[in-house]
């Protein structure tokens, strides 16, 4: 297929050709990563900025070594104050940026749409890597591509992402991915934290972790974070552990060859317990991995290295 | 002298809707001359109205003119040039201002400055609490002598229930009415659309109706409690409207207002994490939309307002979460209420009540919303039929914040009288007196 798209802003608009598109550059992008020289001129002579809004190791890392292995020009720019509020605006950063001539902005920002936000104002390509709890698509694609590494297909899996699904962009972009491709979704954590309609994705709801682990292919932990006990969204960490952690008596419900996934950072004991994080069927580490692989492929892409290496 | 020639003359008041022909004079209505009575000649202004509406001058009873303070958003004169623009011959300007208007010298500004640059009559509000921090009550009485003709915290709800008792009771001496925007603001907190599918797909922090339909039981429970009048401001849930219509069956002192977004949007329009759909309340559910117009056709809402609420373009310009509340409204409230008569359900006089009669009575203003004689005259004069497309260059507000440019429109306000005096004229050879 021709690759027509200037920013991925999300996984919401994308086709499912697309989708496999972008796996499938993974894949041979992959190829390099296997090489003892880790590095080709793809992006030569490219500029790639960083724009973190938010604190994020991994994220920033991934991109940074995905730019630097296509011999992109890599920058990166953090700013711990937002544009809420006081300091200068998302809009005026952006186009202080833009006036740099990168080719992409890579863009991390605790609002929602900020990355469509900036994607109206400036010349160059937007990748979003997380903007509020809207969407992560870079994740959600990675996601998806660890998967399929270890199962054949996804059609008809039985994946269950557990834990914040109200405020994380990981699943508003992993319901795309995994959706697109006929997985059978199951959302599940405590009720405050897994609005009604949210079933509206044509996910299942449920608030028990033993019926989202029975019988599941992948079981996707989310980070639960301390912030939201304070909102009262749950009562403690304590009860949230032994409620919606996921341990190996509640693994044993899944299928035999099940793995376990996380975004990460992980918090052990309390989603997920040592010992599952550690196992064989976790795949966590396989997820940074692929990680890099995704993003390369879509670097390549929206600075139009397949058009011009082929 | 001036005479309104042979228009269709639409006065609830006065129970009238028959063709007629209006004097003016020394800034009153002078008389009525049912049918084609009028005078072959006439030594005054003529301004014919065959074919169109005369009404009596419409009533904005929720505007922010921003001035003092906010200039660069709005200004009394820019906000009431916009008024007269969009058919209002009265706006009712809320206190959050800079200075807050808490003090009767800001509500003395605000009247010296509409007198002398204003386009429509000016009716402040004044704050009920002090800086509008919900702790003190301001000085009712003097800011009722001073101009004030109801008090609100618009912008906020006055949070705390004992605060608000004791202003409605207080109140009850001045025969003084309170104008609630309700909001638990615990529930709200943080939020920027409506909590539905829409919300929680962009992944947008969101508002449940709960937080706005609980402050309207609280508020109506105490006006009951109190015997107070209050009047509860922009209603944009279903469940708002049902509290509204128990209220009043238990018979207490209570009215409301809505605006035109919440009966002509949903929470649909914040797609694509559109600024200009984001006020607060929020646009809510179809669910909720329907019964707003449910609750204009059966009576139980009393008024549509604007909450005309400018905005300059940068903090518009920005993160969603981040963006100011409120759009412009005043320009198109009228054309956008008059989509109401298709469906045959609101009559022309109903939409005069909502817009003009209903504001008058509720506000106490017993010079206005009449065309009977006697009354001033403010009047507004419709053409029911034009049909044109609402854009940047129909804006005379400072402001440019409203998801509305490109909607086709049915129904215009092609003259406006402000006290005798034509303060807005679309027409041939009628010009608005400088």
């Amino acid at each position: 297929m021709e690759w027509r798209r200037k920013h991925v802003l999300g996984l919401a608009d994308f086709s499912t050709e697309e989708i496999e598109f972008v796996i499938d550059t993974a894949r041979s992008m992959e190829d390099v990563l296997t090489r003892d020289i880790k590095k080709v001129p793809a992006l030569r002579g490219k500029t790639v900025v960083n724009l973190f809004f938010e604190a994020s190791t991994r994220t920033r890392t991934s991109f940074e070594i995905a730019g630097k292995r296509l011999s992109a020009d890599m920058v990166n720019f953090s700013s711990a104050v937002s544009s809420v509020g006081k300091g200068e605006t998302l809009l005026d950063t952006a186009r202080n940026i833009d006036s740099m001539k990168p080719s992409i902005i890579v863009i991390r920002h605790p609002a929602s749409g900020a990355a469509h936000f900036l994607s109206r104002y400036v010349s160059c390509s937007v990748i979003n890597a997380g903007d509020g709890s809207n969407e992560h698509p870079t994740q959600g694609l990675l996601d998806l591509y660890s998967v399929l590494k270890v199962k054949d297909k996804v059609k008809g899996l039985k994946i269950s992402i557990i834990g914040d699904i109200l405020h994380s962009r990981v699943v508003r972009s992993s319901l795309h991915s995994f959706g697109r491709m006929g997985a059978d979704l199951w959302l599940c954590g405590p009720a405050s934290l897994v609005p009604r309609e949210m079933g509206r994705s044509g996910a299942t709801i449920t608030y028990d972790i033993r019926e989202a682990v029975r019988n599941a292919d992948v079981v996707m932990m989310l980070r639960i974070q301390l912030e939201r006990q304070k909102r009262a969204f749950f009562p403690s960490l304590r009860e949230y552990a032994r409620k919606y952690g996921l341990n190996s008596e509640i693994f044993s419900l899944a299928k035999k060859d099940a793995v376990i996934m996380h975004p990460g950072p992980i918090n052990r004991g309390v989603e997920l317990s040592d010992e599952l994080a550690d196992s064989a069927h976790s795949i966590i580490l396989n997820q940074v991995e692929s990680g890099v692989a995704i993003r390369m492929a879509l670097l390549y892409l929206l600075a139009g290295g397949h058009n011009a290496a082929h | 002298m001036l005479l309104i020639k042979e228009g269709r003359v639409i006065d609830p008041d006065s129970g009238r809707d028959e063709p007629g022909s209006i004097v003016v004079a020394d800034g009153k209505v002078a008389d009525f001359l049912p049918g084609g009575e009028a005078p072959k000649t006439f030594d005054g202004t003529v301004i014919d109205a065959a074919g169109k509406w005369v009404l009596p001058g419409l009533i904005d009873m929720h505007v922010h003119l921003r001035d003092p303070g906010f200039e660069w958003k709005e200004d009394i004169r820019t906000g009431t040039v916009a008024a007269a623009s969009g058919g209002f011959a009265s706006v009712v300007c809320m206190a959050n201002t800079n200075p807050v208007n808490d003090h009767p010298e800001v509500t003395r500004y605000i009247r010296e400055k509409a007198a002398s640059q204003g386009t429509a009559n000016v009716f402040p509000v004044a704050a009920v609490t002090r800086g509008l921090e919900g702790r003190e009550m301001t000085d009712f009485a003097e800011l009722q002598e001073a101009g004030a003709i109801a008090f609100s915290d618009d912008g906020r709800p006055v949070r705390s229930a004992l605060i608000l008792r004791r202003a409605l009771e207080y109140a009850k001496a001045f025969d003084l009415l309170l104008m609630e925007h309700a909001e638990d603001h615990e529930l709200s907190e943080g939020g920027a659309a409506n909590e539905g599918w829409t919300a929680h797909r962009l992944g947008i922090p969101s508002i449940p109706s709960a937080a706005e339909e609980i402050a309207i039981a609280r508020d109506i429970l105490l006006a009951r409690l109190t015997g107070g009048r209050i009047h509860i401001q922009h209603i944009s849930t279903k469940m708002g409207v049902d509290l509204l219509r128990m209220g009043k069956r238990a018979g207490v002192r209570v009215t409301g207002e809505t605006a035109p977004h919440y009966f002509t949007l949903t929470d649909a329009a914040i797609e694509g994490y559109n600024t200009h759909a984001k006020m607060n309340p929020p646009l809510r559910g179809e669910e909720d939309r329907m019964a707003i117009l449910e609750g204009i056709v059966d009576g139980t809402i009393d008024v549509i307002a604007s909450d005309h609420a400018p905005h300059d373009d940068y903090t518009k310009r920005c993160e969603f979460i981040a963006a100011s509340n409120g759009i412009i409204g005043l320009e198109t409230a009228l054309p956008l209420s008059m989509g109401l008569l298709a469906g045959g359900k609101v009559t022309p006089a109903r939409l005069v009540e909502l817009m003009s009669a209903a504001p008058a009575r509720i506000l106490g203003l017993k010079e206005k919303g009449s065309l009977r004689k006697g009354a001033d005259a403010d009047i507004t004069i419709v053409d029911p039929e034009t049909e044109w497309e609402f854009g940047e260059a129909d804006v005379r507000s400072k402001s440019r914040n409203t998801p509305f440019f490109g909607w086709k429109m049915r129904g215009r306000a092609v003259a406006v009288l402000c006290r005798g005096r034509i303060t807005h004229s679309l027409l041939k050879g009628v010009a608005p007196v400088a």
